[in-house]
């Protein structure tokens, strides 16, 4: 298997801090929005330097929405932020008249995204963000892997013109994507090539499935891990393309199994090519306080379920 | 610039609009239309005169207006038509399949002189706070106008705006509260008292005025002052006293005629009432 190496833990909302930094110095038009979550969204930086484009907008996240979409007229490029809660549940009115049915360039950051928020427990735990999202027509929906990549994506978003969610976290997790890498929207990206089983992963989920798949390879079993960091668009070539070889999926992500990737990908294959699904996953349930390992373990969304997940999909491609 | 009487006379033909409109689609909101067809007049033909042929979505260099209370849009469609933003007969395709007149104000058809879908209540000051710090930025020193229902600002997203707008010295902001007193299940009184709204927006820290919005003088007096109190720190808010579904006699300050449309008869008889002054669609 092609080797990933963890160049350093780092949580994924700080490549988005880093990258609105850069944006701040080099896009005139991008503006950045926050309630009240300026350090715990990372956007200090960006605040200290261009105060004249950073809106601090208090507890009012609603209202933040708004703004943003009204400062689309004008050509500004909002970037809004709070954790996904508060970014999605909280203002899903707000963002489909005024963000997703005006076709408003508003950028909807979302930080502390599913489980892994840890100790708040479930009242911030949002593990619906993502079907929430891809509901919406005109939306685009991101949740990258891992530091670098959240970075690129950022950036990425900045200058692709139209609604994007971009959903990332809050612990430190392993930085393993080239730090320069140009970041695609709606390319999914093959970290691993194999044979007898897709992975489609995404978020935190993208090294779980990594670690899994290395484990997997010693007991003789070739996985293909994909990282779909693209919910909406998704990227039905690569997908079909991946099934078509492997003839069995394992879907694995941080969000309840309702509206997630596992229910994108698996609609995409009931309508193209039907063949054997497992899905790592919440399963309909609410978040609870814990570490961030705690929870993946007890949510089952860790190493040993994308194992798991593999052998009872391969099981039941050979029935 | 058009004199009080020709305001008057494009007022009327718009009420007339309004009646033809809601009735032909068989359905709309006719009194509150009725009731801010003087304002939206006085404002786009004398106010904002905006370019209603290089309509952009940016608004650059141009006052710029944004509806709150959507459902009112049949007002808001006619004064653009009358004023040259799109082909007056599109107005006779209200709510119908297809059209880009929608049942409530939407971009997604590309009607030119729509910048935001609303209909959803409470979301427009907010956005019109949004456009107009988009002005500041770019430099831009024309204004924005945003028009919101009084039943509307029970929506707890308006006080939220309410609060930000001052502390954020959105200074080139004119937000008008159509205050008919009358919302769909009765009056505003007994559905959910607003109390004194002027001690409210003062007390947030609004510039206030008031005026009756179906005096088409003193509208053009009142926006002419309140124009010239922009930019001194504070944002603009006024109080219009408006009477709905004003100039027809049987639906005057009836809530009854929130949203529903006229009979062909009560058509009929509402259009006895209105001069056809500038000729029908």
């Amino acid at each position: 298997m092609k080797e990933y190496t963890n160049s350093g833990s780092k949580d994924t909302r700080s490549g988005f801090g880093e990258a609105m930094h850069e944006l701040g110095k080099t896009n005139p038009d991008v503006v950045a929005l926050c309630a009240d979550l300026t350090p715990s969204m990372k956007l200090d930086a960006f605040a200290r330097d261009f105060p004249d484009r950073f809106i601090e907008v208090g507890i009012a996240e609603a209202n933040m929405i708004c703004i943003a979409a009204g400062l689309t007229i004008g050509g500004k490029i909002p970037f809004t932020g709070t954790f996904a809660n508060f970014s999605t549940a909280r203002v899903y009115d707000q963002i489909r008249q005024s963000v997703a049915y005006s076709n408003k360039n508003v950028k909807i950051c979302a930080s502390h995204a599913g489980i892994t928020l840890g100790e708040d427990g479930a009242t911030h735990q949002n593990m619906e963000d993502l079907g929430m999202m891809k509901m919406l027509q005109n939306m685009t929906v991101i949740n990258p892997c891992d530091f670098n990549q959240t970075k690129a994506a950022t950036l990425a978003i900045a200058k692709y013109v139209g609604p994007v969610y971009l959903r990332f976290g809050r612990p430190k997790v392993p930085n393993f994507t080239p730090p320069d890498q140009q970041f695609e929207i709606g390319k999914a990206l093959v970290l691993n090539e194999g044979t007898d089983v897709s992975i489609f992963a995404t978020g935190h989920l993208v090294w779980k499935a990594l670690e899994a798949c290395r484990i997997l390879g010693e007991e003789g079993i070739s996985s293909e891990v994909i990282n779909i960091h693209t919910i909406k668009p998704l990227d039905d070539e690569a997908i079909l393309a991946s099934v078509r070889k492997t003839g069995c999926v394992v879907t694995a992500e941080e969000h309840e199994r309702n509206g997630g990737l596992g229910d994108s990908i698996a609609q995409l294959l009931a309508r193209k090519y039907p063949l054997p699904v497992e899905m790592v996953a919440v399963d309909d349930s609410f978040g609870e306080s814990g570490t961030p390992e705690e929870l993946m373990k007890k949510f089952g969304l860790d190493t040993p379920d994308v194992i798991r997940a593999v052998k009872a999909v391969m099981a039941r491609k050979k029935s | 610039m058009p004199t009080i009487e020709e305001l008057q006379r494009i007022s009327t033909q718009v009420r007339r609009d309004i009646i033809r409109m809601i009735n032909g689609a068989a359905s709309g909101h006719p009194g509150g239309s009725l009731g801010v067809a003087d304002f939206l007049t006085v404002l786009y033909f004398e106010i904002m005169r905006p370019d209603p042929v290089n309509f952009n979505m940016n608004g650059t260099n141009e006052d710029v207006f944004f509806l709150s209370n959507g459902h009112v849009c049949p007002a808001w469609y006619s004064v653009l038509a009358r004023y040259g933003f799109f082909p007056l007969p599109e107005l006779g395709s209200l709510r119908k399949l297809g059209s880009r007149l929608q049942g409530h104000p939407s971009i997604f058809e590309k009607l030119p002189g729509i910048r935001m879908a609303s209909g959803s209540l409470g979301q427009g000051l907010s956005v019109s706070i949004g456009a107009a710090i988009a002005k500041k930025m770019n430099g831009d020193s024309h204004l924005v106008f945003t028009l919101c229902g009084d039943g509307e600002l029970e929506e707890g997203q308006n006080w939220e705006a309410m609060m930000f707008a001052p502390a954020k010295k959105v200074d080139n902001l004119i937000a008008i509260v159509d205050y008919n007193g009358k919302q769909i299940d009765g009056p505003v009184e007994e559905v959910m008292p607003l109390g004194s709204l002027r001690a409210k927006f003062e007390a947030f820290g609004w510039e206030v005025t008031e005026m009756n919005g179906n005096n088409i003088p003193e509208v053009l007096s009142v926006l002419n002052t309140v124009k010239s109190e922009t930019g001194k720190g504070k944002p603009n808010m006024i109080i219009m006293h408006t009477c709905m579904g004003y100039g027809i006699d049987f639906m005057m300050d009836k809530h009854e005629w929130h949203g529903v449309p006229p009979t062909y008869e009560q058509a009929a008889k509402a259009l006895l009432q209105l001069q056809e002054t500038l000729g029908d669609y």
